[in-house]
């Protein structure tokens, strides 16, 4: 069993990185008072750009350079994106469900639309990803080694590093607080002298950057090819986050959680001891486990009180 | 003095001008879109009317696309009066589908006793599928976007194993079998009226009974009274004795019953089989369809035929230039975009309009003074 947990642990890395960045830009969004539905459009805006740019690129510099040039391109893409939905919400009061939903599916369109005339057929391959690397060192850790530091890919390191420095960003600085009350408190927020759009901003402008990588690194790590959908990852994301209570450290056990459900589904059929179950069990298994876990959570929220309000 | 009945009422903007903005921006966007890959727009959209209005068969398949487009429409539209968003038509009308390819292949009447028995499964699929997140939300407080989008991809995946398994057709793997003409909601008299359309059916009768049914049920009886009241403002219908939580599940079960029929009408009248591994974008359209439409019947109604016009139509336009089909899905989702920002179009109507009234007001009072001065 811990021989199959060591072999299974990558992909389960592999899968949840993703969600787990896309979850941390909806949490900048939604805890500066605006919420994001629209994270599956800008994850795809991110994956698109990504492809796009390595598809690009591959043959005039070096790999690795194409590589962080193509993820930069999916931050920039992901941000352009969520200015639509900034604009719309924060400057016009819009609707933010609507909004979000135009994001989605304007995405949607407009990337299969670019890659169809790129490529003819709506998908972009890339000729490489990120190699997978040990660990020097620490890979030769008993127990832990093999499982957090052999065949990982930096840009997992990457994301986790983008999470901590969120975290402290968010709970252990003013600029941090701030941002929080605005999700709480607005008009407490502008008495204070602070500039609430300005946050608001920034906000929903993190949380593209956010998604743009999070579609960017799926990208460079396990899937290889812009394929026109990011297979609902976003709205994963969103209810990882609200599974996690809109905390950075609940965020990151939800989308643990739904990774590893999912890979073991993605697993199940060459494993003998799962073999037998049948496989539309997995397929579906993560989803009901979403709905099961947000009927426990969604009782007592700890949404932001102004999430959703304009202000 | 000033003739007080000269003076005429301000005008201010209105929900069909805020939707004609919003689809011209839509379509001037597609435009831009084409233009920048060296097409030249008028003649592309030239080709997505012809595609969908050339002839009476033409029209017909227009309609018949149309008709899936109105449930979905209608589904979402019932649902958002009453506040919920329900962004789970797609797996509603998916399980819908599901039932009645069931009965199709499975149940043989009487062909007027069959319809019914067609109708009301494809609608208790639909219902139920709603009725879930619709408990969830009521008993729980999950939020319904994101457990009817749970909902879809339970449906999506559940389908893709089912069908191969019970429904498999004779030749590919990824399909049901086709269901007998005659199991079908097509019409040969239908057909022949459209010259031959292949996809024209009895959905259509369909639709304009829930039109109507759905208009009377949210303006004329106290249960939609009571859901309006509930998506107006929910503590205050609390207050006045409105039973919350229950309007809550019943709405979304009425919205799935819509969805539902949006499967009836696109796999047992459109297509008549179902492919798996796809998820059908009429859920979403149907979303730009009851925004355009300001969630009103009659409004899903027009926003339907033009949305089915233009996703009947880009076909013949991919056939004719070298622009993507995906053009229509970006026209409707930019169409979607605007409406959620309608603001934007009030301040500018209004202000346009206010600016006519005092250069009206203005003309008639410098026509009063050279009245007195003549005088």
């Amino acid at each position: 069993m811990w021989g199959l947990f060591v072999q299974i642990f990558p992909y389960v890395i592999a899968y949840t990185i993703p969600m787990l960045i896309t979850s941390l830009g909806g949490l900048y969004s939604e805890r500066s008072g605006v919420s994001n539905l629209g994270l599956e459009g800008l994850m795809l805006s991110g994956y698109f750009a990504t492809a796009f740019f390595i598809k690009m690129t591959e043959p005039l510099m070096p790999h690795g350079l194409s590589l962080v040039l193509g993820l930069a391109a999916g931050v920039v893409c992901g941000m352009l994106f969520s200015l639509l939905h900034a604009f719309a919400s924060i400057n016009l009061k819009a609707d933010q469900t609507i909004s979000g939903t135009a994001i989605n599916m304007l995405a949607a369109a407009v990337t299969v639309y670019a890659a169809r005339m790129i490529t003819g057929s709506g998908n972009i391959p890339i000729l490489m990803g990120i190699v997978r690397n040990d660990i020097p060192v620490l890979s030769k850790i008993p127990a832990v080694g093999p499982l957090l530091f052999a065949r990982s890919y930096w840009s997992s390191w990457l994301a986790l590093g983008i999470w901590a420095f969120s975290w402290w960003l968010l709970y252990s600085t003013s600029f941090g607080l701030r941002l929080r009350a605005c999700g709480e408190h607005p008009s407490a927020v502008e008495s204070a002298g602070i500039n609430v759009y300005a946050m608001r901003y920034f906000g929903v402008l993190m949380s593209g950057a956010l998604s743009g990588l999070g579609g960017g690194i799926m990208l460079v790590t396990y899937s290889g090819e812009f394929n026109g959908s990011v297979a609902g990852l976003g709205f994963l994301a969103i209810a990882a986050m609200i599974f996690g209570q809109w905390k950075p450290l609940g965020i990151l056990g939800a989308t643990f959680f739904f990774g590893f459900f999912t890979t073991l589904a993605n697993v199940s059929q060459v494993i003998p001891a799962l073999g037998s179950v049948p496989t539309v069990i997995f397929k579906v298994f993560p989803y009901v486990v979403t709905l099961v876990a947000l009927v426990f959570s969604s009782k007592h929220m700890s949404a932001p009180a102004a999430d959703g309000v304009p202000y | 003095m000033a003739d007080k009945a000269k003076i005429k009422e301000e005008r201010k903007s209105s929900p069909f001008l805020i939707a004609f903005s919003a689809v011209i921006l839509g379509l001037v966007a597609g435009g831009i879109l084409m233009a920048v890959i060296g097409e030249n727009p008028l003649e592309a959209y030239m080709y997505i009317f012809k595609g969908s209005l050339m002839n009476m068969e033409r029209i017909g398949n227009s309609l018949a696309t149309s008709m899936t487009l109105l449930f979905t429409g209608l589904a979402f539209a019932f649902a958002y009066k009453t506040g919920l968003f329900n962004i789970g038509c797609s797996g509603q009308m998916l399980i819908g589908g599901l039932t009645a390819t069931i009965v199709a292949h499975y149940v043989f009447l009487p062909r007027p006793l069959y319809l019914i028995v067609l109708i009301l499964s494809a609608i208790a699929g639909g219902a139920a599928w709603a009725a879930i997140p619709g408990f969830f939300k009521a008993k729980f407080n999950v939020h319904e976007v994101v457990s009817t989008i749970m909902m879809n991809w339970i449906a999506y995946w559940s389908i893709y194993y089912f069908i191969p398994a019970y429904l498999k057709g004779p030749s590919l793997e990824t399909e049901s079998s086709s269901i007998a003409l005659t199991q079908s909601l097509r019409a040969p008299w239908l057909a022949k009226l459209f010259t031959g359309s292949e996809y024209i059916n009895n959905s259509i009768f369909i639709a304009i009974i829930a039109i109507i049914l759905i208009q009377f049920l949210l303006s004329r009886t106290t249960l939609g009274f009571g859901l309006k009241a509930v998506g107006a403002n929910k503590s205050c219908a609390e207050y006045a004795g409105i039973n919350v939580n229950r309007n809550i599940v019943l709405s979304m079960t009425i919205s799935g019953a819509l969805a539902g029929l949006a499967g009836l009408s696109y796999y047992t009248g459109y297509s008549l089989n179902m492919q798996i591994g796809v998820m059908p974008s009429q859920g979403f359209d149907g979303i730009a369809v009851a925004l355009l439409g300001a969630s009103t019947p009659v409004g899903v109604l027009l926003a339907s035929v033009f949305f089915g016009i233009l996703q009947s139509g880009k076909g013949f336009m991919n056939a004719m230039t070298s622009v993507p089909p995906e053009i229509a899905d970006t026209i409707i989702s930019v169409i979607i975009y605007f409406t959620a920002t309608s603001v934007l179009f009030e301040k500018l109507w209004n202000g346009l309009f206010h600016k006519l009234h005092e250069r009206q007001q203005d003309k008639d009072a410098a026509a009063e003074l050279t009245a007195q001065e003549a005088q």
